[in-house]
């Protein structure tokens, strides 16, 4: 792929439920190496469309393009496979394993399976989000904000081209969520990660993206630069209601 | 060596096994047969574990893998003279294809937790009708395995011979199964089978393939089942649909391994040895009471005990006595 090849390309996308339609024609590119967030009121359709990327639900109608490659309905794993990592909103950490296994588990796909090569990897990704001292842990002993940390750690280990994050600064502190940012920026600087996130959190959504695109009812409202479109009309009227002012 | 010395585990397994192997010098044949139902119950429990604690899929009707097992090993010795070791690939083979369809109808349409159980039931059910009214392998009326002359020697190809030899075989394949359980859990395939086992969804968002991960556990799992199976043919010489293929037998199976702790290595070897020496020691104690049933109400009610004490099973609890610390399991 050239490097002008958009790494993720939505095209009319749609999802219904027995007649409710929870996503329609939504379309949007996220350019190679950038950080786009996708926001909007409760109920958007946020988490659908992720599914519908990530594979989790097959799309009604569409086309997701990865990296110039048609990945629409391959199922979850096969787009893992493909090079999408994501988290989920209502964290899944494997309970009763490690934290450190947690993470192996993602990274276990590589180096033919290695288990030491995986364990090497996992420590290194869980020293990155500040999780190293936990390593050794049950899963199930970590706090909230850890168990988000978890989920990007995770996703991470499987070596993503785009790392889908689901609300990850959701119940962080400030200091806690300027620390996300400032990982997640620097894995963007480093690394040339890709990274679509939904956020509530503005400050982060501030902080972290180059570029924004609104939901509401399903459908995309708006997008441009976090400035644009923290003053665009529409989006103060589905946040604020008509009359704003 | 050193290395293997400093580990405190190692140590007290490699010494479990030592008594274990110079047993015989000491029991004699009733104590042997004892520890033979004990490794057996250990070595079945180990190969629904592998399943269960694992994989994380509940089997509610291993009784299945045994029968199939000890009817292949069993009906090709008394027809054809087949030695146990070829016939047991022809129980391991029919048990996998068994599982397989089993694996697909439950996996492919999503049957899960309770229902899966359901469904290996059925399974075992109908397959003990079917046994049941089979005349090639006795019917209900049983399957008889010649046993061997008397005073002949151990013929450890055919499996004919002493209770010493039936012990060392049964100490081998625990032995074996729990190396290989050691062996499977260490690896890649484990840690995607437990990751599938605590959260199925996440484990499919890091590009696990769960349904050929999940296959692969009910395969290895059955294929074990049935190689005990062959080997209780070949103890017992004995074979009737009613007890083998029994509801009763797949919760006894699973039982030691519920007790010691579902998804650990050492768990069901611990469980099989607690349940044993429990019926043992009760049926002594019973005995001396006088009562009728007081053995069953005691068995229970110590079942109960240890299960409301002990959730996660005996092994995980004694594992932090031992001070055994390192790997979770």
């Amino acid at each position: 792929m050239t490097a002008t090849t958009p790494m993720l390309t939505v095209e009319n996308l749609g999802k219904s439920f027995r007649g409710l339609r929870a996503v329609n024609q939504v379309a949007f590119t996220v350019p190679r190496g950038d950080i786009v967030a996708l926001i909007g009121p409760n109920g958007a359709g946020k988490t659908t469309t992720f599914n519908l990327i990530a594979g989790a639900l097959p799309p009604s109608d569409g086309r997701v393009v990865l990296d110039g490659e048609d990945v629409t309905g391959l199922g979850q794993a096969a787009i893992c496979r493909a090079g999408v990592g994501r988290t989920f909103q209502i964290v899944k950490p494997f309970a009763g394993l490690t934290v450190e296994e947690n993470v192996m588990v993602g990274a276990l796909r590589h180096d033919n399976g290695d288990v030491e090569k995986a364990r090497a990897a996992s420590r290194a990704i869980l020293d990155l989000l500040e999780l190293g001292d936990r390593a050794k842990d049950p899963a199930q002993t970590l706090t909230l904000p850890d168990r988000k940390r978890l989920e990007v750690a995770k996703a991470l280990a499987t070596r993503p081209k785009l790392l889908l994050l689901d609300e990850v600064m959701a119940g962080l502190r400030p200091v806690e969520c300027d620390r996300m940012v400032a990982i997640l920026t620097g894995l963007n600087k480093e690394t040339g990660l890709t990274i679509l996130l939904i956020e509530h959190v503005m400050r982060a959504v501030m902080a972290l993206s180059h570029h924004v695109v609104v939901l509401h009812h399903g459908e995309k409202i708006a997008e441009g630069t976090p400035a644009e479109v923290t003053s665009h009309p529409k989006v103060l009227e589905c946040y604020l209601g008509e009359d704003h002012g | 060596m050193t290395a293997l010395l400093q580990d405190r585990r190692a140590v007290l397994l490699l010494g479990l096994l030592a008594i274990l192997a110079l047993a015989p010098l000491a029991a004699g044949d009733y104590m042997l047969s004892i520890l033979i139902t004990v490794l057996l119950q250990a070595y079945l429990g180990m190969s629904w574990n592998v399943m269960m604690g694992f994989a994380g899929q509940f089997s509610l009707g291993h009784a299945l893998y045994v029968g199939l097992g000890a009817y292949a090993g069993g009906a090709l010795f008394v027809h054809y003279g087949t030695p146990p070791w070829i016939g047991a690939f022809a129980g391991m083979a029919v048990s996998a294809a068994v599982g397989a369809v089993i694996g697909t109808l439950g996996f492919r349409f999503k049957v899960m937790g309770v229902y899966f159980a359901l469904l290996t039931i059925a399974f075992a059910e109908f397959t003990r009708v079917l046994f049941d009214h089979w005349g090639w392998v006795g019917a209900s009326s049983g399957l008889f395995l010649p046993p061997a002359a008397n005073n002949s020697p151990d013929n450890l190809w055919l499996l004919r011979g002493s209770t010493t030899m039936f012990y060392y075989v049964a100490l081998a394949m625990t032995a074996a199964a729990f190396w290989f359980c050691r062996a499977l859990l260490m690896r890649r395939i484990g840690y995607y089978w437990q990751a599938i086992r605590e959260d199925q969804d996440a484990a499919d968002a890091l590009g696990i393939d769960v349904f050929r991960n999940k296959m692969i556990a009910v395969l290895i799992s059955a294929a074990m089942t049935s190689l005990g199976g062959v080997f209780l043919a070949f103890f017992n010489n004995n074979l009737y649909p009613e007890s083998i293929f029994s509801m009763h037998r797949s919760i006894e199976l699973m039982l030691g391994t519920i007790i010691g702790g579902i998804g650990t290595l050492f768990g069901p070897i611990l469980g099989a040895v607690v349940l044993t020496a429990l019926g043992e020691g009760l049926t002594i104690l019973g005995a001396h009471i006088g009562i009728d049933g007081v053995k069953q109400i005691a068995y229970g009610i110590c079942l109960m005990l240890i299960l409301v004490l002990k959730p996660g099973g005996l092994w995980p609890w004694l594992r932090k006595l031992l001070r055994l610390e390192g790997d979770a399991r």
